[in-house]
């Protein structure tokens, strides 16, 4: 335990100081943040210098064993009044930043680019509704590896903060973003924007980001979602504004290529199962774990399930809808309809055919996953 | 001052015991005085502090490195949960209460609590509640991991765990109605001749106007948590949107109980320093007028505060500025109370026993508890800070350093009184040195963690915030093995210890402190006067 404590106390020294404030701030309203708790610590410490210097003094001058004697008084009506009304005007002077510093925060008016982001279990989805770029969509899926969270392989130094798909803005324009969820609360928030949002399933709110410096920032969930709550980050590529022009196109391109040809095209197995190991172990191993035993009690086995060895139309439906938990309901199957009709299928087709498992239908292709949509 | 006949009442007394008392367990469980049961509260309450600690040293455990060593993510979450669950309903609030059973009486010159059987009721609910919670870890799916805040509609996927709790909130709650009532009643009606309002001691007032908060607020958790039943098991919507509901509607309702709850958690404490502070200044209170206006300016505004704990929800911006504006103002009666304190110490004679070095370190802690209270009330500063440990390091300051400390000093300050024997001044220094250095190692980092973006309840993090959570990791196990000395020093000087005189304290006022050491069965049988 000590050798570990030490190598990692080594390999966290060469990676990063210990910090002592926020993050170092890239938009306007992160600045003023910054600025306002620097100001907010400076008042707290005059106070706390001004009274526990009293208070020592007295602990040090007013002792019985110094020979101190009591005095009697207990009651002043003056110092009542000034040590009520003295706090009272600095909390006023603390208002008065805050409260500009709150209405910029909360000005989503006359955006650039309109990005909605829907909190999942355990995952982020975008969508470009509004502005260059408009049509775009991807799912973010954290991207470290199981094994380094296990510490079977070394962590990297974007460790738990980093994804599939990020997404990708310019630098300078006003960015939107609205938030959702599909499941319970969950929380989208950029420390180095400024910028935190709870995203309510069943509900849509908004905030704004208009970042000043090109770079890639990195978030996390901040509102306890369930088991994965701390392995869903989110991640902001800044460019130049050429580079975003590049970007979107290219992901034009990739999107409606992808959905009609991927779902329309059959794969062959060996792509099926390629993908579908990629899909289940950023997805499905989370509960089933890599070698689908699953946990007791917990999450089922998909090694030797009736479901993954049984016909495929069931399996299909199950992954696309969800069900309620086989031991309790804490262990519902979520709905994976978010995915497109290639993950799904893939995945599928993996399942049925990895460890021991050799189901009857042992492919399953992305147009027998759109049909059973609804 | 009072005056009482000692030797009629000790006579009385023995009497009485040895005609009408059962002994052994009997005792215990018949009980109606209100000594006894304020040991019993007290005894509950540490046994779940001890349970309560051990769930938090599962919890630092897993965070001392990056990775996850110990338990599966889902397990994490049921630690942090129940930590605080049990910390809050099984740990302070009943010490608080039993300090409530202990000193009332004493201190208004009444025999015994208005309702005594009631209050026999009112604390044997609480085992059978906490063996619900307790045993919910071992039931299918573990004990419920939504935080202890139980937010919809994540409270709906959690497994019969959330069900066990949610009843043993209900049966917490009817115990602190029945105890609050009592309380008040008592106040109100039992006071000795001559104590007007004015003239009570000021963990009397607290304990009145924390009765009323609970009386207030424990129906209000009561329906959020009865709403997420039925949201659970008999089809209902109420957080749900699908259904025509809303999941923030849970947080409206939970925070309006959970906001004054803190302070019922932090008032009487208040009370307990407003007794020490003059003992060992031998100098009385400064501004007891002012004091007592300060504990209902508090109650008051905890009132009009509790959105401040849903800054990032989406409220419009009026809203927010609301409730920004309303929770800074209770930095006013909160910095009157410090100040007061301090006063009370200024130019007296002081001397720094074990309940003074925790009554004087609660006032240092307790208010940098109270600065990180008030960065979070600017809300811009809150978009930054909320869900992440710079919140758990604010609360952990006002609730340990707060709350506990201002316990650990009640201790030490009446358990002569209650005992009849001097606790070891060596052993009680040690608690409070190794406690104040520990909590500090412990929570004084989490700040920084917060602020450089590590979010709550989260089983894992990323390499930079790894050196920080060492370090609290290791001021943790160190702060839960320095209350095995607490309870070392508890334990040796119940069973024995140099005989304590009535006044104990040189500089201790009170009705509490004319009765011998321990007091009598009925401590006053007859009111004494008090002029």
């Amino acid at each position: 335990m000590l050798l570990a404590a030490a190598a990692s106390m080594a390999a966290g020294a060469a990676l990063a100081e210990p910090r002592f404030n926020l993050q170092p701030p890239v938009t306007v309203v992160a600045d003023e943040i910054y600025n306002l708790h620097t100001d907010m610590l400076w008042v707290c410490f005059g106070i706390f210098v001004v009274v526990f210097s009293m208070m020592f003094y007295s602990i040090w001058k007013h002792r019985k064993s110094v020979g101190h004697v009591a005095a009697q008084f207990h009651e002043s009506t003056k110092v009542e009044v000034a040590w009520t009304i003295v706090p009272l005007v600095i909390l006023i002077g603390m208002a008065i930043p805050a409260t500009r510093v709150l209405l910029q925060l909360k000005d989503t008016s006359n955006p650039d680019i309109t990005i909605k982001a829907t909190g999942y279990q355990w995952k982020w989805g975008y969508e470009y509704l509004n502005g260059e770029g408009e049509g775009i969509s991807m799912l973010s899926n954290l991207a470290t590896s199981r094994d380094q969270i296990d510490r079977d392989a070394p962590k990297g130094e974007h460790y738990l903060l980093e994804v599939d798909n990020a997404i990708t803005v310019p630098i300078g324009k006003k960015v939107r973003i609205l938030t959702t969820a599909d499941d319970v609360i969950h929380s989208w928030w950029v420390p180095a924007f400024g910028v935190k949002q709870d995203a309510i399933p069943g509900f849509v709110r908004d905030t704004w980001f208009r970042a000043d410096k090109e770079g890639v920032y990195r978030g996390q969930c901040a509102e306890l979602c369930g088991k994965e709550h701390g392995f869903m980050p989110i991640v902001v590529n800044v460019v130049s504004a050429q580079q975003y022009s590049a970007w979107v196109a290219e992901q034009k391109k990739k999107t409606t290529a992808a959905n009609s040809a991927e779902t329309d095209k059959p794969m062959t197995k060996q792509d099926l199962m390629a993908r579908g190991e990629k899909v289940y172990g950023g997805v499905c191993a989370a509960c089933h774990q890599a070698d689908g035993r699953g946990i007791p009690h917990a999450f089922p086995p998909l090694e030797g399930s009736k479901v993954v060895l049984g016909p495929a139309a069931e399996q299909v439906k199950l992954v696309l809808y969800g069900r309620q938990g086989v031991y309790t309901p804490s262990s519902q199957m979520p709905s994976q309809s978010m995915l497109s009709d290639a993950d799904i299928a893939a995945a599928i087709t993996y399942t049925r055919n990895a460890w021991s498992n050799k189901a009857a239908d042992d492919i399953v292709q992305p147009v027998e996953v759109k049909a059973a949509r609804q | 001052m009072a005056s009482t006949t000692h030797a009629e009442d000790a006579a009385h007394g023995h009497g009485h015991e040895h005609a009408h008392h059962p002994s052994g367990f009997l005792r215990w469980l018949t009980t109606t005085n209100h000594k006894d049961i304020g040991t019993l509260y007290l005894c509950f309450s540490f046994t779940m502090f001890m349970v309560g600690g051990v769930l938090a040293m599962g919890i630092r455990a897993e965070l001392f490195e990056p990775g996850l060593q110990l338990w599966h993510p889902e397990f994490f979450n049921q630690l942090t949960t129940m930590h605080g669950l049990i910390m809050v309903f099984g740990a302070i609030m009943p010490a608080f209460v039993g300090f409530a059973n202990w000193l009332v009486p004493m201190q208004v010159g009444a025999p015994d609590m208005a309702f005594a059987r009631l209050n026999n009721w009112s604390f044997w609910l609480l085992p059978p509640a906490a063996i619900l919670l307790v045993t919910s870890f071992f039931v299918p799916g573990g004990a419920t991991a939504a935080g202890w805040t139980l937010y919809a509609p994540l409270t709906v996927q959690m497994g019969p765990g959330m069900d066990l709790a949610i009843f043993a909130l209900h049966i917490m709650g009817a115990s602190s109605i029945m105890g609050s009532i009592n309380i008040i009643v008592t106040i109100l009606n039992m006071r000795a001749p001559g104590m007007t309002m004015m003239k009570m001691p000021l963990f009397v007032w607290s304990w009145l106007i924390t009765a009323y908060l609970l009386i207030a607020v424990m129906p209000v958790l009561a329906g959020a948590i009865t709403m997420t039943l039925t949201d659970r098991h008999f089809g209902t919507s109420f957080f749900n949107a699908a259904g025509g509901g809303d999941p923030v509607m849970f947080q409206h309702i939970f925070w309006f109980f959970g906001h004054p709850e803190v302070y019922i958690m932090i008032l009487p404490g208040f009370g307990i320093i407003s007794h020490v502070i003059p003992a060992f200044s031998r100098k009385p209170l400064f501004g007891y007028s002012s004091m007592v206006y300060a504990l209902a300016s508090i109650a008051i505004l905890s009132f009009i505060v509790w959105a401040h704990h849903m800054f990032v929800v989406g409220m419009p911006a009026a809203g927010i500025l609301f409730f920004m504006y309303a929770t800074i103002l209770i930095a006013v009666p909160t910095g009157v109370k410090v100040f007061n304190w301090i006063s009370t110490m200024w130019r007296g004679s002081l001397t720094f026993e074990t309940p003074m070095l925790f009554a004087i370190g609660f006032i240092f802690v307790f208010t940098m508890g109270g600065f990180t209270g008030l960065i979070l009330a600017i809300a811009p500063i809150d978009y930054q800070l909320q869900d992440t440990y710079y919140v758990v390091a604010h609360f952990h300051y006002v609730l340990v350093a707060g709350s506990l400390f201002s316990l650990f000093a009640g201790i030490y300050f009446w358990l002569p009184k209650w005992t009849g024997h001097m606790y070891s001044e060596t052993l009680g220094k040690w608690h409070f040195w190794l406690s104040m250095i520990f909590f500090n190692v412990t929570f004084f980092p989490m700040h920084f963690l917060g602020l450089a973006g590590m979010p709550r309840r989260i089983p894992d993090y990323n390499v930079q915030f790894a050196d920080w959570n060492m370090v609290a990791s290791i001021g943790a196990f160190g702060f839960g093995l320095s209350q095995l000395l607490f309870l070392a020093c508890v334990v040796k000087c119940v069973r024995g210890g140099p005989q304590a005189t009535a006044q104990v304290w040189e500089g201790a006022q009170g009705l509490e402190w004319t009765l011998p050491s321990p007091p009598p069965y009925h401590s006053f049988e007859t009111p004494p006067l008090v002029k």
